[in-house]
């Protein structure tokens, strides 16, 4: 195979028209389906699924067949399949794509999913903020009933499965399971202590098996091809392939799909086609605001669940934003970590106080103002927020900071002992300048400058005394020759 | 639609939708008809495809072209929104990007029309599974 991609969960992404299940149908839609329902045992199918070697895709990576075992043995009269379309990382858009380009191959993992556990009834938890997702979802749905692949009696096996829509006001913290399922009930969209799992205790108090978008899409064809088809694509521990949203500093920004074990190198630079510009790579990040970044002695790494985490950083759902010499790499540690902080539910100390206390000492070494003390403090907060905070968000939303730390440490150096910053973005760190070359003398600057910064004689370069300026960059607005600069 | 009982049943749906998808685009076929698709998620849609599948639906109507035009997902390609792909009959399907009302027209009239070469194609680099023994 010479493709450097393979496609998987996007197999019909761009491909069939998502408003015509007769289009999926063709492509053997709904056939694993019917063969699970009417010649599969569910025990014999979440057999199958677990020798496939998938893992969740929505982040933990925790494998799929085992947590499908524990929902069937949760003995209960009502049990429920949800599938997790809440999306929330920053940049990330797999699920939104798979759901508008192929709707047909999640109901119909939902409703394996549903025949193995023992569940009746499906609901897709998707946030508002998708409405085309969520209008081809429901003309799926609709066709999916018309033609009896969904509703009572699937294929005359006894077995019937119904979905339904609920929809996420946006909230991050609404895609961490417990959160969701809390979110589904009407109740605070926030996460609680586990145990007891979804699996034995979930929506309404029964057994819910809580799927991601992307993991669901690829069982209908581990079904079609069998358990050793699967398991031959991958790494030893990491089977299949894995959807990112490749953003950031590449020329091909786009929606890819490449077996696990590629390496970051032949995403950025063959699939992504390098950085734009001809400009040097810096680091990329992984994993979204639970993630990490990435840097160039990591490139050749082969992708999977343990060595990105081994790395600093993690799988996450797929966003990978690819970052150039002209990044800030704490000024992207900053942005990352004031997400968790607009996102923090806020039930607990650590993850509401100290992520507040983080993104401060970030600032103020954004701002010049830091010192060494201030480099520890980041590093001991951070470890303490990961070890003490309830749920995912706060356990992984130090990890943007402590990977920056590790790898570009030099950075936080020069920000807090030369109050510079080397990639020139942390504004406050910056100096007006005016260029010698280009400064004619006009004295627009001066009669600009509020404090009276700048100085020289007409016709003559002019200088900006940096004691006094304020840096409000009037200056800089005023100069018809573009002679002021910020260094 | 009718309602599928058996997976039987099924199967057949399934013979008769690929007979259906393959006579639109068999080679020895003198009634082989081009088929157009045009990317519709919301990053392609955001970039000006729902103009651009009302253009080339308009092209296809008004100058009699033997083609079939239809919606998908992401092709994946986001940095060359609007993405179109064509299948002329017995060819392999091809991406074009960045697709224009003019490249529409070019597309139409050159590749479609004629099956001479456009520029601007979009090397496709993924296999299917398929593809995969
Ligand atoms: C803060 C936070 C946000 C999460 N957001 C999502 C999400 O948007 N989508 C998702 O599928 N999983 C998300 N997860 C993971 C879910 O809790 C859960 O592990 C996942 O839906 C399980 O599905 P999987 O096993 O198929 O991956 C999030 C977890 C945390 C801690
Ligand atoms: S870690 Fe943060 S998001 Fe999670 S429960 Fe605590 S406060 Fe809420
Ligand atoms: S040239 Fe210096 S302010 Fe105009």
């Amino acid at each position: 195979m010479t493709n450097r991609q393979l496609r998987i969960a996007l197999r019909n992404c761009g491909s069939i028209n998502p408003e015509r299940i007769e289009e999926y149908i063709a492509g053997n839609g709904y056939l694993s389906l019917g063969k699970v329902v009417t010649g599969m045992e569910p025990k014999q199918a979440i057999q199958l699924l677990i020798d496939s070697g998938l893992r969740g895709r929505g982040g933990a990576g925790f494998p799929t067949g085992l947590k499908w075992l524990y929902a069937m043995n949760s003995e209960a009269d009502q049990k429920y399949v949800v599938c997790n379309a809440d999306e929330g990382d920053p940049g990330a858009f797999m699920d939104r794509s798979i759901l508008e380009g192929d709707p047909h191959s999640v109901l119909e993992a939902m409703a394996i999913a549903g025949y193995c556990i023992g569940a009746d009834k499906g609901y897709i938890y998707i946030r508002a903020e998708y409405p085309l997702a969520i209008r081809r979802l429901k003309i799926a749905i609709s066709q999916a009933k018309e033609s009896g692949l969904l509703g009572e009696n699937i294929f005359s096996s006894g077995f019937s499965f119904d979905i339904d829509l609920k929809y996420g006001a946006g909230a991050f913290v609404c895609g961490e399971e417990t959160a969701l399922i809390h979110s589904m009930e009407g109740e605070r969209g926030e996460p609680s202590l586990k145990p007891p799992f979804p699996a034995e205790s979930g929506y309404l108090g029964m057994p819910t098996n809580v799927n991601n978008v992307e993991t669901l899409a690829n069982i209908p064809v581990i079904f079609e091809k069998g358990a050793d088809w699967f398991s031959k694509i991958g790494t030893e521990k990491s089977k299949g392939t894995k959807v990112f949203a490749l953003a950031g500093k590449v020329n091909n920004v786009g929606l890819i799909e490449v077996q696990m074990g590629t390496t970051l190198r032949e995403v950025i630079f063959d699939i992504g086609g390098g950085i734009r510009e001809g400009k040097k790579f810096k680091a990329v990040q992984t994993g979204g605001p639970s993630g990490g970044c990435l840097t160039e002695k990591h490139l050749d790494t082969p992708i999977d669940y343990e060595n990105l985490v081994a790395n600093g950083s993690m799988m996450g759902s797929g966003g990978m934003i690819v970052m150039d010499e002209d990044d800030c790499m704490v000024s992207i540690a900053r942005f990352y970590l004031e997400f968790s902080v607009d996102e923090s539910c806020g039930k607990c100390a650590p993850c509401r106080i100290g992520n507040k206390r983080l993104h401060e000492l970030l600032d103020r070494i954004c701002q010049g103002n830091g010192t060494d003390a201030d480099l520890e403090r980041l590093r001991n907060l951070g470890e303490v927020i990961k070890d003490t905070s309830l749920c995912g968000l706060g356990q992984s939303s130090p990890n943007p900071v402590l990977s920056t730390l590790d790898n570009f440490f030099e950075e936080f150096e020069s920000h807090v002992r030369d109050k510079k910053c080397p990639a020139g973005v942390c504004r406050d760190l910056l100096e007006y300048f005016i260029l010698e070359d280009n400064c004619v003398g006009c004295t627009a600057c001066a009669r600009a400058c509020p404090v009276g910064a700048i100085t020289g004689e007409r016709k003559e370069l002019h200088v900006v005394n940096t004691a006094i300026c304020i840096k409000c960059g009037a200056c800089m607005e005023k100069c018809k020759f573009d002679a002021v600069v910020l260094i | 639609m009718k309602r599928i009982n058996t997976v039987k049943e099924l199967e057949k749906v399934i013979r008769n939708y690929r007979d259906d998808l393959v006579r639109n685009t068999s080679q020895d076929d003198q009634e082989g008809i081009a088929l157009i698709k045009v990317a519709m998620a919301t990053c392609s849609i955001a970039a000006g495809s729902e103009k651009i599948y009302q253009t080339m639906s308009d092209f296809v109507k008004k100058r009699g072209v033997h083609a079939e035009i239809s919606k998908t997902g992401c092709m994946g390609y986001c940095y060359a929104e609007p993405t179109v792909e064509v299948t002329l009959p017995g060819r392999e399907p091809v991406v074009f990007g960045n697709v224009d009302e003019n490249r529409a027209d070019e597309i139409i009239e050159s590749y479609i029309k004629m099956g001479d070469p456009v520029p601007g194609i979009i090397k496709r680099d993924y296999s299917t599974p398929d593809q995969v023994l």
